[in-house]
């Protein structure tokens, strides 16, 4: 027990914890170091398993394997550069369009445009997307997004087939309606924790621009936007990851297709929808080499994540001045 | 007056009392002096009271409010306060008397909050403020405002000065106004080398400088400053107390205040607030306003006398 140089001290009634005070206390970080303990292990844990099991196809393919574009079964040669494409590509599209709405939607929700009881309605309603299963955003996508879709591609590659963005027809499953879908499942998570960054401005700061004289879009641009960036600026990275990770909506919308194209409208693929395609037949050499793929996966979500977290760090220095 | 005949938000009593009165403001005093005894208990007499009266060409804005209202809260009532060009005008009065919301209703500030009601009138150079046809950011631009809690922005110490002249899309030298505006709040000497930190890295103090120095960049017409220096040391005090003092040969300061020393320092007029709570509510109400001099040496109302009295002993 601590020991206590004060104790001779007499007052009505201040005195040390008592030995059952200490003793939670202790319990209780005891716990807390415990769980944080457990979460590292596991994700050490997962890191080495998916590396043991990865590490055949470590040896045999090489670094070669990353940059291959080829996945041929048959003659067993693996690549992945075009599911690594696939996936970054698709993600910043979501991320970009899903980013751009899921903040407007924050605004939209926090800057007075509505009244607080409709706007926590609304919220609700935008959270609620979050909760629809991956299957049915994909049945979605194919059963109504792309034939939605299929008019505004052909004109925009009739009209702009010149530019690699639209120099494809939209067959049918591609990056187009991938990304959008990808778009709609991470709006939800971009807009909720938009909307938190949002709230948590105190109200002297908006006090602040608007006695300066701005007027609303002011406000929100100049002052609001830079003080709940860093707040935005996580909900976007998180964004990101959950779209990097995305798997079943994608894989039944991307196409499945192994090539490398700035099209929107060509078929491509996804490191996650490789995984989920091909794991069910897959034989021996070809599971090591998904493993591979995966690891690849958890590098690509680990490298956006500390990256994300650098920029947080540097916009909070930035506009906060705290490290 | 002709000026308060024209209210025609004022009750009628109100309207009524006013006319009567001589232009003479010694005169005045002297029926609210007579009156004095007989009037305290009725809401009458204290407007009466409050009717400070200046000359119309004086006055850069005039307040007559009848009612202030959050929600079904009526925080403030019957009061007139004129603002005089050039002068610095001190409001001060206990603690939640309504010295802040009724600053506030001066450049629309509490248009913000969505329960908040004002009935009556703010003419600004002869326009009413309030008047439908007025964009409250507009009247913000002319009439700046410094708030009781320091409230700088997340960018750096110079764009925070630097705001309002990038909003006015000011054309001169940025440098020089960021500067002059930082030395005139008596910020300059410690952050010349860290305009560029964070307006938030600063000490309580240091961002309420931030603040007035982000207020006074673009000069506006009138300054509304609501306890500037509260958490201020009595040095920065005192130099803030010399930049409203120099605020006032071109523009016009109205002046919030808790300390009495500063009232007497600096304010030309002072409108003295007070609470009734004699219907149940807790409203606040204008007590007496005059010369800075006659308020704090020869109150007309008891209750500004035992304010002041309690304030200073
Ligand atoms: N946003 C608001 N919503 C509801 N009531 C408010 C609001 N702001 C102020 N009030 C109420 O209005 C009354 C006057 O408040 P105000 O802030 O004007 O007082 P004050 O004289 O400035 O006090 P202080 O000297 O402590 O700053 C108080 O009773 C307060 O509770
Ligand atoms: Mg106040």
């Amino acid at each position: 027990m601590a020991s206590n140089p004060f104790a001779h001290i007499v007052t009505q009634c201040s005195g040390p914890p008592s030995a059952s005070d200490y003793a939670i206390d202790r319990a209780l970080r005891m716990i807390v170091k415990g769980a944080a303990a457990v979460i590292l292990l596991l994700v050490a844990y997962i890191i080495f398993e998916l590396g043991r099991q990865a590490l055949p196809a470590m040896l045999n393919f090489g670094p070669g394997f990353l940059i291959g574009t080829e996945w041929n079964v048959q003659d067993q040669v693996f690549g992945i550069l075009p599911e690594i494409w696939g996936t970054l590509y698709s993600s910043l599209l979501a991320l970009f369009l899903g980013g751009l709405f899921g903040v407007a939607i924050a605004i939209f929700l926090t800057q007075d445009f509505l009244d607080h009881r409709l706007s926590n309605v609304f919220r609700t309603i935008v959270e609620m997307l979050a909760a629809i299963p991956s299957v049915v955003y994909g049945l979605w996508g194919i059963y109504v997004l792309i034939p939605l879709i299929r008019p505004a591609a052909e004109w925009l590659h009739d009209s702009f087939g010149w530019l690699p963005l639209f120099g494809t027809d939209l067959a049918g499953p591609g990056m187009a309606p991938a990304a959008l879908v990808l778009a709609v499942m991470i709006l939800p998570t971009v807009a909720a924790i938009s909307v938190d960054a949002f709230r948590r401005v105190p109200y002297k700061v908006k006090e602040a621009a608007y006695g300066m004289g701005t007027t609303r879009w002011e406000a929100i641009l100049k002052v609001m936007l830079p003080t709940a960036s860093s707040g935005i600026l996580a909900a976007l990275v998180l964004g990101f990851g959950r779209a990097l990770g995305e798997t079943m909506a994608l894989a039944m919308l991307i196409g499945n297709s192994n090539q490398i194209s700035l099209s929107l409208f060509a078929p491509a693929n996804t490191l996650a929808s490789l995984l989920a395609s091909s794991f069910p037949e897959a034989g021996p050499v070809e599971v090591q080499a998904l493993m591979f793929a995966a690891l690849a996966l958890l590098a690509i979500t680990l490298i956006v994540n500390v990256v994300g977290l650098w920029v947080m760090k540097a916009a909070t220095r930035k506009f906060e001045g705290k490290a | 007056m002709n000026a308060t005949a024209e209210a025609g938000l004022i009750e009628s009593t109100l309207l009524e009392r006013n006319r009567n009165m001589d232009t003479n403001r010694e005169t005045q005093m002297d029926t609210d002096r007579d009156d004095h005894q007989s009037r305290t208990s009725t809401p009458d007499s204290i407007t009466a009271a409050a009717a400070w009266h200046v000359d119309p060409q004086q006055t850069v804005m005039d307040c007559r409010l009848n009612k202030i209202f959050y929600g079904d809260f009526l925080a403030v009532r019957d009061s007139l306060v004129p603002i005089e060009k050039n002068k610095i005008t001190g409001f001060i009065g206990p603690s939640g008397c309504g010295k802040s919301t009724v600053l506030r209703s001066l450049n629309r500030m509490n248009d913000l909050i969505p329960v908040f009601r004002f009935e009556g009138t703010v003419t600004y150079h002869g326009q009413d403020i309030y008047d439908k046809s007025i964009d409250p950011v507009l009247v913000r631009r002319y009439i700046g405002m410094v708030f009781q809690q320091p409230n700088p922005f997340s960018m750096s110490i110079y764009d925070n000065v630097a705001f309002g002249l990038r909003l006015n899309r000011f054309k001169g030298d940025m440098n020089e106004r960021v500067e002059k505006a930082l030395r005139s709040a008596a910020l300059w000497n410690e952050v010349k080398d860290k305009l560029k930190n964070s307006g938030l890295s600063l000490s309580g103090g240091q961002q309420q400088r931030l603040c007035i120095a982000r207020a006074v960049a673009t000069e506006p017409d009138v300054l509304l400053m609501d306890e500037p220096c509260s958490a201020l040391d009595p040095i920065a005090t005192r130099q803030v107390e010399e930049l409203m003092l120099e605020l006032k040969e071109n523009y016009t300061v109205a002046l919030v205040t808790h300390n009495m020393q500063q009232a007497t320092r600096v304010a030309d007029t002072t409108a003295f607030f007070s609470v009734d709570i004699s219907e149940g509510g807790r409203t606040g109400y204008l007590v007496e306003m005059g010369d800075t001099q006659q308020i704090f040496a020869d109150p007309r109302e008891k209750l500004t006398r035992e304010y002041i009295a309690g304030e200073f002993s």
